[in-house]
């Protein structure tokens, strides 16, 4: 099948962004790498668009040192965050990340924004936002926004942005001196979607544990937090797999994700504390 | 509707050098304006959705999925495909392993295999054989069974690496 856009502009700036979607009557589409957005006008499931490309919007991408943050540009690519020398010493869970995000070729033009704003509950990022506790900064046509990351995420493929607003960057904190990020997942083949994923990040404040794979949206599994704060981890992982309610889908049965689920804790926590690579 | 949207987009680029003007159809993906409007049918069009590798080419100098990228974005682009990198003997190292090694078999997914691969060996050194899986996962060969591929590959990091003088692998 071939695509159907409904029509395309290139933005200059941010500013010239937000002009055109708001020219657009409603049906504006913010395009960024393509990597999700191209494939569904392939598909048909995208159809009659405007596109707004903002690709080439160079002040929205990069990584930034601030005080206790790092802030991303929304259109940081996967490759660039997996190099960034600045991820990998304060934020690790997001290099360890795009090693499992599709392929090169895909990596090489797919950015950070455009997968939160995609909201795949399957996708990588959405999930570590969570486990980071990251904020969501969003340019609307009244000014700015920020989001704590648990509130963006709203339903499958559905998140708090309105259709005149952009995704222009995210923070999340600096992992302090000791904190561990781990990143744990089951997919059948390497670039593969995720049956089950799991990120743990252990801060001296407290334990974080997201899962992708297990709903409509990423998830925070609190209950289990708690009980690795008071470090049951055996009691953490019957918690988790009663607090998550996973799909049965052609992929998995909810009773393997939840299974599984369990033992991505297990594994995240032995690798967390050095035990296992 | 309103004008600010155009349906066809004027884009001046290099193909394989070679400077081209086009208008395209903005629902046009670059695989479609290469073998359509160029004549290039090297790189193929097959599932269309990212995930089988056969339209992977060259694009400011990283593989892209061609099927994921519009030709209206192509402005300013400098695109490679295999048909450039055939003539210019850039990869001519590489495709001699693949003839050798029998790396290819109906040939539908060598042109973007051969990027792919481009572009692992490009980062120097010589990659562990799992690594050549890594970066090859995204293209998909119905034929050959993978094996061959990565052998060819492998090959030709140790000839580059100045390991092996011939296309032979030392045991
Ligand atoms: C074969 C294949 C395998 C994949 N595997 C994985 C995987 O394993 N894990 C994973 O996480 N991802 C995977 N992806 C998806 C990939 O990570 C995409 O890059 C990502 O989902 C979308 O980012 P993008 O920049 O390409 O966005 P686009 O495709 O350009 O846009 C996606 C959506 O977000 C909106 N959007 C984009 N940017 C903004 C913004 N700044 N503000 C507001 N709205 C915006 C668009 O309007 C669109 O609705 C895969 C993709 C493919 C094709
Ligand atoms: S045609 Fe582009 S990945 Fe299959
Ligand atoms: S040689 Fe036939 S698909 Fe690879």
């Amino acid at each position: 099948m071939k695509a159907s856009a409904g029509g395309y502009a290139r933005a200059n700036d941010l500013s010239h962004a937000m002009e055109l979607l708001a020219s657009s009557d409603g049906s504006g589409r913010v395009l960024a790498g393509g990597q999700s957005l191209i494939a569904a006008m392939n598909m048909r499931l995208s159809t009659g668009d405007m596109l707004v490309d903002i690709s080439r919007l160079s002040e929205l991408s990069g990584v930034t040192e601030e005080a206790d943050t790092l802030r991303i540009g929304a259109l940081t690519k996967h490759v660039e965050i997996g190099a960034d020398p600045l991820i990998r010493a304060h934020a690790p869970l997001l290099a360890e990340a795009v090693t499992c995000i599709a392929h090169a070729a895909i990596r090489n033009r797919g950015t950070i924004g455009g997968a939160l704003a995609h909201a795949d509950p399957a996708a990588e990022f959405p999930a570590c936002m969570l486990a980071l506790d990251a904020i969501i900064h969003i340019q609307g046509s009244n000014g700015e926004r920020s989001v704590a990351a648990e509130d963006f995420f709203e339903d499958l493929f559905e998140t708090s942005l309105e259709e005149d607003e952009i995704l222009t960057a995210i923070t999340v904190p600096k992992a302090e001196a000791g904190e561990r990020q781990v990143l744990q997942e089951i997919a059948r083949r390497s670039g593969d979607y995720a049956l089950v994923g799991l990120c743990l990040v252990a801060r001296s404040t407290g334990h974080w544990v997201s899962l992708l794979s297990v709903g409509s949206t990423p998830v925070l599994a609190h209950n289990a937090m708690t009980l690795l704060d008071q470090g049951d981890v055996d009691g953490a992982v019957v918690a988790l797999r009663a607090e998550i309610d996973p799909p049965s889908d052609t992929q998995a049965s909810a009773g393997y994700r939840r299974h599984i689920a369990g033992i991505l804790l297990r594994r995240a926590v032995a690798q967390a504390k050095g035990e296992i690579a | 509707m309103t004008r600010i949207f155009a349906d066809q987009i004027d884009v001046e680029l290099t193909v394989n050098g070679e400077p081209v003007e086009a208008r395209v159809p903005v629902g046009q993906h670059v695989i479609d304006f290469l073998r359509q409007n160029l004549g290039l049918t090297g790189a193929h069009a097959s599932c269309e959705h990212g995930v089988c590798g056969a339209c992977t080419i060259r694009v400011d100098g990283s593989s892209v999925r061609g099927c994921l990228m519009l030709a209206a974005q192509l402005d300013g682009a400098d695109v490679w495909t295999i048909e450039g990198l055939s003539d210019s003997d850039s990869i001519r190292d590489l495709q001699e392993a693949f003839i050798a090694r029998n790396a290819l078999q109906c040939g539908f997914c060598t042109p973007g295999m051969l990027v792919a691969a481009e572009e692992l060996l490009a980062q120097g050194g010589v990659p562990e054989r799992t690594a050549i899986r890594e970066h090859l996962s995204g293209n998909y060969c119905r034929c050959t069974g993978y094996e061959a591929i990565v052998d060819a590959v492998e090959t030709v990091a140790r000839q580059r690496a100045g390991q092996v003088q011939s296309g032979k692998v030392r045991a």
